[in-house]
């Protein structure tokens, strides 16, 4: 069960970021997870109602973007997304290739939070963070 | 009053693990240790291929060393140490795949510059070690031939991350009715062109080609860096 882990550390950087902006409280998250992210959703819901209990995070909402996987094929030189996960092969051409572009994504992607007033209100540009 | 609203995060869940990571992998390179990371199921034969491995390496004057994770006991590390070299365990007390902080303070004390060779035993999960990296240079999957040819397709996460696959406990192939050819297809289908070696830590058959594998990829270490792919 590594989504207890995982639920950890959603909460530790989202409590930060949240006390940075001046949250009341969170209400949800959303994550993009990635294909071969190898989390399972349910699992993680529940770890993180467990581990959210007393924080900011309390009873927010976990929302999911599925993000599928996409390889560069070689031969037809672009990016091509894979109907599944068992074969990595230009769904196109049918070229075998280990070139993951895109779909190991585990990633928060942005929070909905209740804040005190305009005295902690901070523009999007400023919240946003480049890593 | 209170009004909500939405603020864009863009951060990776893992981000302290993979910088972390990246400070290993970084020492790992200046001290030209190569870090294997040996991921499975529980029981494929990680530890016992390991203590083969440690003793050939240590008998060729090559200075090794390995962490073993285990979720309560500390039995693969006294296996392990029966070798002869250093061994730690990294008791992860219910955890179900190592980190890399965890990793990095069972290192501490170790002179990373007197190793050749630093093993990683992760602990025997196909699923959780997958996200965590732990600033390894090679990642290995290993499968044995009792658990099944589909492993590679129903762990397709483990199989695609990983660097090379071995298969072990061949000299079992024949009464398990192990399906050699599907096997290899299925790891190539989640992870073309991953090179796949084939191994019995029991009989010794294709350990000196294991030991070959590890020593071209310390060689390559030490080599300009050039593109994976
Ligand atoms: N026949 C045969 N048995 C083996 C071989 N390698 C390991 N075994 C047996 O498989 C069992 C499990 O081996 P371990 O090396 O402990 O497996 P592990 O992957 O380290 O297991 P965990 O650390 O619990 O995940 C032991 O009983 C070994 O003796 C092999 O090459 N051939
Ligand atoms: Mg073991
Ligand atoms: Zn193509």
């Amino acid at each position: 069960m590594h989504e207890l882990s995982i639920a950890g550390s959603i909460v530790e950087i989202v409590s930060d970021y949240a006390q940075e902006h001046g949250a009341l409280q969170v209400t949800a998250v959303t994550l993009r997870l990635g294909q071969l992210s190898c989390v399972h959703q349910e699992a993680l819901e529940f770890s993180f109602d467990l581990i959210t209990k007393d924080t900011l995070l309390e009873g927010a909402v976990l929302k999911f973007i599925d993000v599928p996987v996409a390889v560069f094929c070689p031969s037809c030189q672009q990016q091509v997304e894979l109907p599944g996960i068992q074969k990595f092969a230009c769904p196109v051409c049918g070229t075998a290739t280990a070139d993951v572009r895109q779909g190991r994504e585990l990633e928060i992607e942005t929070i909905e939070i209740t804040e005190g007033g305009p005295s902690s209100q901070v523009s999007a540009s400023a919240a946003r963070e480049t890593s | 009053m209170m009004e909500p609203r939405i603020l864009e995060v863009r951060t990776k869940v893992l981000k302290k693990n993979d910088e972390t990571a990246r400070e290993m992998r970084q020492q790992f390179l200046d001290a030209g240790v190569l870090v294997t990371n040996l991921v499975s199921s529980p029981g494929t034969g990680k530890t016992t291929l390991l203590r083969e491995t440690l003793m050939r390496l240590a008998a060729d004057g090559e200075r090794a060393a390995a962490v073993v994770g285990d979720l309560e006991t500390d039995n693969d590390a006294r296996r392990l140490a029966e070798s002869g070299v250093p061994v730690r365990q990294i008791m992860t007390h219910g955890c179900c795949h190592l980190e890399a902080d965890m990793v990095r303070d069972h290192l501490a004390g170790w002179n990373l510059a007197d190793l050749d060779h630093l093993f990683i035993e992760n602990v025997g999960n196909l699923v959780c070690p997958t996200s965590w990296d732990l600033g390894e240079s090679v990642r290995v999957a290993l499968l044995s031939v009792t658990e099944g040819e589909d492993k590679p397709l129903k762990y397709p996460g483990l199989f695609n991350t990983s660097d090379a696959a071995v298969i072990t406990k061949i000299d079992l192939a024949e009464p398990c009715e192990f399906d050699r050819i599907q096997a290899l297809e299925n790891i190539q289908s989640v992870r073309p062109e991953m090179p796949v070696l084939e191994v019995s830590a029991k009989t010794g058959d294709g350990v000196d080609e294991w030991i070959r594998f590890l020593r071209t990829q310390r060689r390559r270490l030490t080599k300009p860096a050039c593109s994976k792919n």
